[in-house]
């Protein structure tokens, strides 16, 4: 008989199913593209082109993967550590419904052809508003529990989801702020004009990478990391000064997608110097994560979830070593534009996002249901190995496309004339977007498997709620 | 004063206080509060099985 207080599992159960189910369509939408690069006869109608899948598969990937996967560990991460029940379980029931909605809707919207025309903020006016009453009600929850907390410390997992809460409730607002054309209209104009409309939208676009893609993710890191590897965290200190860099640091950086634009020079180079600071911090962090195996390196070999985590580490490291490197002006102007860019963020999104996401649901999945572990760990390493050769896949093509696509575009005869026209370097690029779509379809073909061992373990077992502990008596 | 020397202004407290910050975590008398801390995930036994992690890792080593 259970007369003890349970913990709310229900919702991260939701979310960490939909998790799985969100990155499979999500991924197939992201193959698909990248098959009608290679064969462009697959543009096949008007709801399933090119240009209406590629936004399909950013908001999937990112709000309903990624979203999914940061709201069952900030739900799970935040109960377990402050020791109590989630705050205003009705509520969480509802971001969890309202969330869905919101997919759903863009996933019926975007091949309608519906689009603000906003990078990574493509919905229409009706579903910002949705997206922004979730948003809140999200916050309420979360801030709620920690206010409720039987421990006195915030641990710092806590403050990474808590900064992405609030970051991401501020960009969304501001960004979406928008005039429908009517009330029974879906269409809207920005709110903002011109080269200040593009400054807004890219102060949202990077804070989106930094905030929805980096801090909540390295909420994750800071809990999963240290509980996988049965270690606490290398450096506590460094972990606060890693929280507020990112915090001061990240606002300025969205310029650098404007190089070379209508936006003023000298905000150009803000962004710019800013991007570059941004490396102490990033790499601060990536350490911190990557020591706290210190004494435990042994356990890489056996723990696939393990190597997911650290793996996942390795390319936070790379891709923010990237990123400042690619936000200097004349290396930007090389890249910008080209398939290098899009190389950049799947080595930031696939093996940064997605692995680190991957590694904490196998976490989650068995403790939602009453087991010690999954089905199959040794599933887990084979999805884990053929994720990682995905990954390499696809930045390693995406690199070379980009470079020669840059130099293709910026080379001059003589007379000073160009050398070659664009659908030459179009021609020169199928080679590598063809192994782009093998890299793809093996990440994908990862996900399968996770799927079939995510209902191997749930099949026949029940759902499980585990009693709310005490806190131990050091940190009352 | 113009609008443009409080935006300085904010600017430069921005940096003043992201290094007190820096100062205060690196201050000996936040070092035992923080090791706490750091044991907060682990001094949780979130596992379902019966003996917790311990069973888990009997069974790894076994």
């Amino acid at each position: 008989m259970q007369s003890q207080a349970t913990y709310n599992y229900k919702v991260v159960r939701q979310f960490a199913i939909m998790t799985v189910v969100w990155g499979i369509v999500g991924m197939l939408v992201g193959v698909i593209a990248a098959a009608q690069l290679v064969w462009p006869e697959l543009n096949v109608h008007e709801f399933l082109h090119f240009g209406r899948l590629r936004p399909l598969h950013t908001n999937a990937v990112i709000f309903a993967f990624g979203g999914c996967a940061l709201f069952a560990t900030s739900y799970y991460v935040v109960q377990r550590t402050c020791h109590t029940r989630l705050f205003a379980p009705g509520l969480a029931a509802f971001t969890f419904w309202g969330w869905q909605l919101v997919i759903v809707l863009a996933a019926i919207t975007l091949p309608l052809g519906y689009t603000s025309s906003k990078e990574y903020a493509e919905l229409e006016w009706p579903i910002d508003i949705l997206i922004a009453i979730v948003w809140v009600s999200y916050a309420v929850v979360f801030f709620g529990t920690i206010a409720k907390r039987k421990v006195s410390h915030i641990y710092v997992a806590n403050w990474f989801f808590g900064g992405f809460i609030l970051t991401v409730a501020l960009l969304h607002i501001v960004n979406s702020a928008a005039i429908p054309v009517s009330l029974t209209s879906m269409k809207s104009y920005s709110a903002y004009a011109g080269v200040q409309d593009a400054m807004v939208q890219w102060w949202y676009g990077h804070n989106a990478v930094g905030f929805f893609l980096t801090a909540g993710f390295l909420g994750m890191m800071y809990y999963f990391v240290p509980k996988q590897a049965d270690r606490p965290v290398y450096s506590y200190r460094l972990s606060v000064v890693h929280f507020w860099a990112l915090i001061f640091t990240y606002m300025w950086a969205g310029p650098h997608h404007l190089h070379y634009t209508a936006l003023p020079d000298w905000t150009q180079s803000v962004g710019m110097v800013f991007s570059l600071i941004l490396l102490a911090p990033s790499w601060g962090g990536m350490i911190n994560g990557v020591l706290t195996l210190s004494g435990a390196w042994h356990k890489l070999r056996t723990d696939p979830i393990l190597k997911f985590l650290i793996t996942s580490l390795s390319f936070y490291g790379m891709s923010t070593f990237e990123g400042p490197m690619m936000s200097i002006k004349t290396v930007n102007a090389l890249s910008h534009y080209t398939d290098w860019t899009v190389g950049h963020v799947h080595s930031g999104a696939l093996g940064w996002v997605a692995m680190i996401s991957i590694g904490s649901v196998y976490f989650l999945l068995p403790r939602l249901y009453g087991k010690a572990e999954m089905y199959s760990v040794k599933l887990i390493n084979a999805h884990f190995w053929i994720a990682t050769i995905g990954i390499v896949l696809y930045i390693a093509s995406m690199w070379i496309s980009g470079v020669m696509q840059g130099l293709m575009w910026r080379a001059t005869n003589a007379d000073g004339t160009l050398t070659y026209s664009f659908v030459e370097s179009v021609k020169a690029s199928y080679p590598f977007w063809t192994i782009r779509f093998i890299g793809g379809a093996l990440f994908l073909t990862g996900m399968f498997i996770m799927f079939y061992n995510m209902v191997k373990t749930i099949a026949g077992q029940k759902a499980y709620d585990a009693p709310v502990l005490a806190p131990a008596a050091a940190h009352a | 004063m113009d609008i443009n020397d409080i935006r300085s202004l904010i600017t430069v407290l921005g940096l003043v206080c992201f290094l007190a910050i820096c100062a205060w975590a690196y201050s000996r008398h936040a070092k035992a509060g923080f090791d706490e801390a750091a044991r907060l995930p682990l001094s949780d036994d979130d596992l379902p099985v019966r003996g917790g992690r311990q069973d888990l890792e009997g069974k790894a080593n076994g």
